[in-house]
C-alpha cells in the first residue's frame, strides 16, 4: 500500500503550537512540502520573524536564524550573498513585512535578491494580541481600531504583492489563500514556483498567504474561513502577479 | 611583503579590513565615512567571491551583517554617529547571537543631527552596549592612521576569538586623515573553530538555529551570564592602553584616539615650561584599562581626563580612580576639537 499521507522530512516532530484554526502550520507545511520535493531541505537557511511565527525554527528541520521585528529580508540577503549556493527563505507576518519592514522588503525585492518570502497576512498583529496591521481591512475592528479602520486617518490596507509586482527586479509573486483544499493545492503550486525561480536563479519571488487568526478576530476556526473568504478575498484578490515565462 | 604608502584614513579601514579576509561588506553613505564605503565598493564589486551591497538604511545594513556573519565569514559595516544609533537594536540581536563581526564608527558632533566635525561623544553607546540588554562591544580606539589599520586588523581576530561584535571608535579627523601606513605582515593566530554555530546547510547533520532569544527567563538569564563570562575574560585578557611620562608626572591626561595625540604636543610644550604631565591612553575602551588608572592613582594625585565629549569616558576614570586622585574634566563638543593651548591652560588651573 502506498503511503499518501505523511510528514514532510523538512518539518521536525513537534507539534504546532499555533492557534486551533490558525492557517500557520498548513502554510508551513507546504513549505516544508516544497522544500523536499525540491530536495533542497540541507542546503535550506530560513529567516523566522518576530510575530506568531517566531517559533518556525522549531518546526522547520533546516537551518534557522531568528531576524529583528521586520529585517528578514536583511538577514536573508546577508546569508545568500555569503553563501549563494544556499536556498534562502523568510517567513514573515504582515505587520512584519508591511508595516516596520517596508524598506527592506521593497529593496530586496528591488535588488532581485534570489530569495524566496513567505507572506502571511492575516490582517492583523496576532502576536502581541490583535493590534491593527498595515493590512487590516477598512472598517475592521482591533484594538488599536476599536471603532474599525477609519482610512481618513489609518491609511487603506496595503497590498503587497501588487505593489511588489511593478519593480523590475521581481521574478514571481502570487498571492493565494489556505480557507479550503482546493485554495491550498494552487497555494502549495504558487510556493513551489516560487521556491523553483530561486533554484533557477531568476531572483526574488515571493508569496502572499491570506490567513487566518481565528484568535484575534475573536471567531471559530469555521467562522474565520468565511470571514476570510468573505472579507479579504474581495480586496486581495488570488493570482499570480508577476511570472518568469519559464516558471509559469 | 611590507610595503609603506600614503592612505586616508577611512580607506586605510578598507584596505586592512579585506586583507583580514573581510569580503562582506554593508553600509550606507555619512559623513564622515563616506569614503570607506566607497572603498570597498571600488575594491569588493571587482573581487571573485566578494560582497559589497550599498544597503537601504543602516538598519539594513547591520542585519545583512547578521545573516552574512551567521554563515561564518568576516562582515563588516560602517557607519557615523546618527546612523550607529539606527545600527543599535541589530548589534544587540549580534551580540545576544554570539557572532562575530566589525563596526566602525567613525564620530562626529552630536546629538541629533549634530555636525559633520569630529567628535567623541559616542562614548557611552559604544563601551556600555548601545543597545537594549547586557551586552558589551570589544571596542578600540585607534590614535593615528597606523593603528586604524592594525586594530581593524586586530577587531577581526578579536570578534572571531570571542564571537562577539567589536567596534572601531574613531572621529571624523582620524578618517579624514591622510599618514603612511604598513601593511605589516601579521603573525598567524590560532582562532576557534566556527564549524560549530555557522548556518551553511543541515547537510550531514541536525539542523543548526541561531535565536537571540528565549522566552524561558531561566534559560536567558543563563545566556546573559555565559556572555557575561567572556566580558569577564576580556577584561582580564584583552586590555590595551599606551602610557607615557607616567614616573614623576605632576598631572595625568587620560585622552583616546586623537585628543591623545594633541595630548602628546601638550605634554611637550608643558615640559618646556618646567610642568612635567603624563599620559594614559586607553586603546582598548572595553574592556578598560582601570588597573593601569588605579594604580597609577596611587602615585599621582592629579588627573585631568579630557575627551571630544561633555564628559563620558571622565566616568569610568572615576570609577578606577576610586577617589584616590582629583579626576578634573575638559571636553569640547558639537565638532569643536580641543586646541592644546587651551588644554595647557586648563592644566595649569589644577597646578597652581
Ligand atoms: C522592534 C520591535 N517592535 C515591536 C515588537 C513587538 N511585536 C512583536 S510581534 C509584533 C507584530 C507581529 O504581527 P505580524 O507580523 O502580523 O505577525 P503575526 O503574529 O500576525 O503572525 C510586534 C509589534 C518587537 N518584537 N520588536
Ligand atoms: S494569535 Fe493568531 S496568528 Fe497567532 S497563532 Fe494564534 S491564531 Fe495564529
Ligand atoms: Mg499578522
Amino acid at each position: 500500500m502506498k503511503k499518501v499521507f505523511e510528514s514532510p522530512k523538512s518539518l521536525t516532530k513537534d507539534p504546532f503550537t499555533y492557534c486551533p484554526g490558525c492557517h500557520h502550520g498548513i502554510a508551513h507545511r507546504l513549505v516544508a512540502e516544497a522544500l523536499d520535493e525540491f530536495g533542497v531541505r540541507e542546503k535550506t537557511i530560513g529567516v523566522c520573524p518576530v510575530g506568531c511565527s517566531v517559533f518556525a525554527y522549531v518546526f522547520f528541520d533546516c537551518d534557522m536564524i531568528c531576524a529583528a521585528h521586520g529585517r528578514a529580508p536583511a538577514v536573508a540577503t546577508g546569508i545568500k550573498r555569503a553563501k549563494p549556493d544556499s536556498i534562502v527563505f523568510t517567513y514573515q507576518g504582515d505587520g512584519d513585512l508591511a508595516s516596520i519592514g517596508t524598506a527592506e522588503i521593497v529593496h530586496t525585492a528591488n535588488r532581485g535578491e534570489n530569495i524566496t518570502v513567505i507572506f502571511i497576512n492575516n490582517a492583523i498583529y496576532g502576536m502581541t494580541g490583535g493590534q491593527m496591521a498595515p493590512t487590516t481591512l477598512v472598517g475592521q475592528v482591533t484594538q488599536t481600531s476599536p471603532y474599525g479602520r477609519d482610512p481618513k486617518t489609518m491609511g487603506y490596507p496595503i497590498k503587497v504583492a501588487e505593489m511588489l509586482s511593478t519593480l523590475k527586479g521581481v521574478a514571481y509573486i502570487s498571492r493565494v489563500a489556505l480557507s479550503k483544499p482546493a485554495y491550498i493545492l494552487k497555494a502549495k503550486k504558487a510556493i513551489r514556483k516560487a521556491f523553483q525561480s530561486q533554484i533557477e536563479g531568476k531572483g526574488f519571488s515571493l508569496v502572499e498567504i491570506l490567513s487566518t487568526c481565528p484568535t484575534n478576530w475573536g471567531l471559530s476556526p469555521i467562522e474565520a474561513n468565511k470571514w476570510l473568504e468573505e472579507n479579504m478575498i474581495p480586496y486581495y484578490p488570488l493570482g499570480e502577479f508577476k511570472t518568469p515565462e519559464e516558471v509559469s | 611583503m611590507e610595503e609603506k604608502m600614503l592612505m586616508k584614513g577611512n580607506e586605510a579601514i578598507g584596505e586592512a579590513a579585506i586583507r583580514a579576509g573581510c569580503h562582506f561588506y554593508f553600509g550606507y553613505p555619512i559623513t564622515p565615512q563616506s569614503e570607506l564605503t566607497a572603498y570597498m565598493a571600488k575594491k569588493l564589486l571587482k573581487m571573485k567571491d566578494a560582497v559589497f551591497v550599498q544597503a537601504e538604511s543602516e538598519i539594513a545594513a547591520i542585519n545583512m551583517v547578521y545573516g552574512a556573519a551567521s554563515t561564518g565569514v568576516r562582515a563588516m559595516t560602517s557607519s557615523s554617529s546618527p546612523g550607529i544609533s539606527l545600527k543599535q537594536e541589530g548589534i544587540s540581536y549580534i551580540a545576544c547571537a554570539e557572532l562575530p563581526c566589525v563596526i566602525v564608527n567613525m564620530q562626529r558632533g552630536g546629538p541629533g543631527l549634530g555636525s559633520i566635525q569630529p567628535g567623541q561623544a559616542d562614548y557611552f553607546q559604544a563601551t556600555k552596549g548601545g543597545g537594549h540588554g547586557d551586552y558589551h562591544l570589544i571596542v578600540l580606539a585607534p590614535s593615528s592612521v597606523q593603528e586604524l589599520v592594525d586594530l581593524t586588523m586586530d577587531a577581526f581576530d578579536l570578534a572571531d576569538k570571542y564571537t562577539n561584535p567589536a567596534m572601531i571608535l574613531g572621529d571624523g579627523l582620524i578618517g579624514q586623515m591622510m599618514e603612511a601606513v604598513e601593511f605589516k605582515e601579521r603573525k598567524k593566530i590560532n582562532l576557534p573553530d566556527k564549524e560549530g554555530w555557522t548556518l551553511t546547510g543541515c547537510k550531514g547533520r541536525e539542523k543548526k538555529y541561531i535565536v537571540p532569544f528565549n522566552l524561558d527567563p531561566y534559560e536567558m538569564e543563563k545566556l546573559n551570564l555565559k556572555i557575561q563570562e567572556k566580558y569577564n575574560k576580556l577584561k582580564e585578557k584583552e586590555v590595551r592602553y599606551e602610557t607615557v611620562n607616567l614616573d614623576n608626572a605632576d598631572l595625568i591626561i587620560v585622552a583616546y584616539g586623537i585628543v591623545a595625540r594633541i595630548a602628546k604636543t601638550v605634554m611637550s610644550n608643558a615640559k618646556k615650561e618646567g610642568i612635567n604631565i603624563g599620559l594614559i591612553r586607553p586603546i582598548t575602551l572595553f574592556p578598560f584599562p582601570e588597573k593601569i588608572i588605579a594604580e597609577t592613582s596611587e602615585k599621582v594625585n592629579k588627573f585631568l581626563v579630557v575627551e571630544m565629549s561633555m564628559g563620558q569616558m571622565v566616568e569610568d576614570v572615576k570609577l578606577a580612580v576610586n577617589g584616590k586622585a582629583e579626576v578634573n574634566f575638559y571636553g569640547r563638543v558639537g565638532g569643536v576639537i580641543p586646541t592644546q593651548s587651551e588644554i595647557l591652560t586648563e592644566i595649569k588651573k589644577y597646578l597652581k
